[in-house]
């Protein structure tokens, strides 16, 4: 069966494998293009992860459920990551979140009927300093208010609806594109 | 005070090669490479550089503990930041990548290692960008790879990314976690030191502690000493958040005082609302919290002793007269239940209990003897656990306990008599859910 992963993401992936003297190190960056592909950890992300490391695919499940950045369910094509930390909560994200949630009609961990949000409160995001923020596909969106998310929700579904011609990359893709020209690790 | 850390302040565009050049860039490792791997061990040593990611362990010493004979070591830059209000790694990393990595590359020359890695945490994706770009502009300039700076030097550097754990920040959770496996820690010895990344001898450095080092090479330890106190020499990132008018990282000398750093015009600008100050988390999630007779303590590794608390990493979390202690010490619980990587059982099955009780005390369903058992469940994970996150774990709680006290009280005895329903019938409900 052909390995989507391999092919969407072949000269990133063999630059990522460059990067270590041992290749399995590669794998959380090859799960993050995985999900990329296949919108969260599914049964086939995985075994295409474990096809290029040349290792069991279990192994790859146990790394899915202990990263919080796999998704193990299906998720929307955005994800909004609400930080609800005791820094930001001083600074009204707990009140934040119940907003979103009641904006998107969705509970925690839920996605819209339409297939394009899920929202999730998670642990400090390093912007304390910019609460309320979240990230939306781990692209940061900070100081925010109920103008400024209803702003970000219609441009999210413009983007949505003019679909991928035109698509800007990801922050996975963008930043791990890098990798495609880096030189071996090891001679 | 012209920064010595946060210098893209001052300097457009830092991040791009070119310009970190123009204005100094890479001399501290030219100089290091004319003196030599021992001298500049020395420099290091002599600067008494501690870490900044919170422990305070001189870098040199740190450097020094590689066996120069091994034919194998490594670098590793931790870029895992994940402690709550922490947020001054993620800005150097963002503003000036080239002075983590020159910090880096001297580290890699001083201990004689030919590979560095930058783990960052999965959600700093977008912040490796700007390192990415500067790795690439580096190789392109022929100053990473083979023979650098015509030294003889070989050395590369990649960065590597994590996937969402707080545990990763731990330097042995974050050595398995890039070698691909569980973040998890593992039992010292033998430390990174000795058998770190693939059992080779490993540096592990946080970000803004590699950030001190080539200033220190340009300029000497004499000059670096200068600054801050005798025991906490240098410049200190502080990230304050939570009640000041200001919040932000600002680059401080050692031995500025706390109620300085909220109060000063320059920097927090004072409680916002103009509220009364009522606490303070000095070191993110990890420190106990202390109140207002702490505020004229210098800042320093040791400064917050006489208050049983501690510096850590100057992650500043201030709280004014609104905040409920009892609250504020759920949420940092439940945040350690949620980061407990599981590895060994009081840490696992501590926080889980510890947030449990929490939570029924904080809503109300809790009982006199409820304080009582958090005191003893935190006292019982003290030096059990294989790391330090169990450690932190109780701090939140004891020392909001030893401060706040009449708080936890309240919270018991107003509980509504329905809740004693709700108690009776628990024990109950959990059999048949268990």
């Amino acid at each position: 069966m052909a390995n989507q992963l391999r092919e969407q993401y072949g000269e990133i992936v063999d630059g990522l494998l460059r990067r270590y003297p041992q290749k399995k190190s590669a794998i959380l960056p090859l799960m993050h293009l995985a999900q990329r592909v296949h919108g969260y950890m599914s049964q086939v992300a995985m075994n295409e992860v474990a096809e290029i490391l040349d290792i069991d695919s279990t192994h790859v499940l146990s790394l899915a459920g202990f990263y919080t950045l796999y998704y193990e369910e299906p998720v929307g094509k955005y994800v909004l990551e609400v930080c609800t930390d005791l820094a930001c909560a001083l600074r009204g994200a707990d009140e934040f979140l119940e907003m979103v949630l009641q904006k998107l009609q969705v509970g925690v961990d839920e996605m819209t009927e339409d297939g394009l949000f899920t929202v999730k409160p998670v642990m400090c995001l390093a912007a304390c300093d910019k609460a309320p923020m979240l990230q939306c596909n781990l692209r940061y969106y900070e100081n925010l208010n109920e103008e400024k998310f209803d702003a970000l929700i219609a441009q999210l579904r413009a983007e949505a609806e003019a679909d991928a011609a035109d698509r800007e990359p990801t922050v996975i893709e963008r930043t791990l594109s890098y990798a495609a020209g880096d030189p071996p690790a090891t001679k | 005070m012209a920064h010595m850390l946060l210098r893209h302040r001052e300097i457009e565009n830092l991040h791009l090669l070119d310009i970190y050049r123009r204005h100094g860039g890479y001399e501290g490792l030219q100089k290091a490479l004319e003196m030599g791997p021992q001298e500049t061990l020395n420099v290091v040593k002599k600067a008494n550089v501690r870490g900044r990611g919170g422990a305070g362990f001189p870098a040199g010493i740190k450097w020094g503990f590689i066996p120069q004979d091994a034919p194998v070591k490594y670098v590793v830059v931790n870029a895992d930041e994940s402690e709550t209000g922490t947020f001054k790694d993620r800005e150097l990393l963002e503003g000036n990548p080239h002075q983590v990595i020159e910090g880096a590359l001297i580290a890699a020359f001083a201990v004689g290692a030919e590979l560095v890695y930058c783990y960052f945490r999965g959600e700093f994706l977008q912040v490796g960008e700007h390192f990415e770009q500067a790795l690439r502009d580096l190789r392109q300039n022929g100053l990473l790879g083979e023979n650098i700076l015509g030294s003889g030097f070989n050395c590369q550097v990649y960065s590597s990314y994590g996937a969402g754990a707080y545990i990763c920040g731990e330097e042995t959770a974050l050595l398995a976690s890039l070698q691909g496996d569980l973040g998890q820690p593992w039992s010292k010895p033998p430390f990174p030191a000795q058998a770190g990344l693939y059992g080779k001898p490993t540096v592990v450095n946080n970000v803004e502690t590699l950030a001190n080092i080539p200033p220190i090479l340009v300029n000497g330890a004499e000059w670096y000493l200068q600054m801050g106190t005798e025991d906490s020499p240098g410049p200190k990132i502080v990230c304050l958040s939570g009640h000041v008018k200001r919040p932000g990282n600002y680059e401080v000398p050692m031995g500025i005082t706390y109620r300085e750093l909220i109060f000063g015009e320059q920097y927090g600008g004072g409680m916002l609302n103009d509220n009364a100050f009522k606490a303070l988390l000095p070191s993110g999630g990890s420190g106990p919290v202390v109140t207002e007779e702490a505020l004229d303590a210098p800042l320093s590794f040791d400064g917050l002793k006489p208050y049983d608390s501690l510096m850590g990493s100057a992650s500043m979390i201030v709280m004014d007269e609104t905040t409920d202690m009892v609250w504020a010490a759920w949420k940092m619980i439940d945040f350690f239940r949620h980061e407990s990587c599981g590895k060994c059982t009081p840490c696992r099955e501590g926080t889980y209990w510890l947030e449990r009780v929490m939570n029924n005390v904080y809503h109300g369903r809790g009982t006199e003897k409820d304080i009582a058992l958090l005191e003893s469940v935190a006292k019982n994970m003290q030096g059990k656990c294989l790391c330090a996150l169990g450690e932190f774990a109780t701090s939140p709680i004891l020392s909001t306990i030893r401060h706040f006290l009449d708080e936890y009280k309240a919270k018991v005895r107003s509980r509504p008599a329905s809740a004693d329903a709700e108690m009776e019938a628990a024990p109950q409900a959990a059999a048949v859910a268990g």
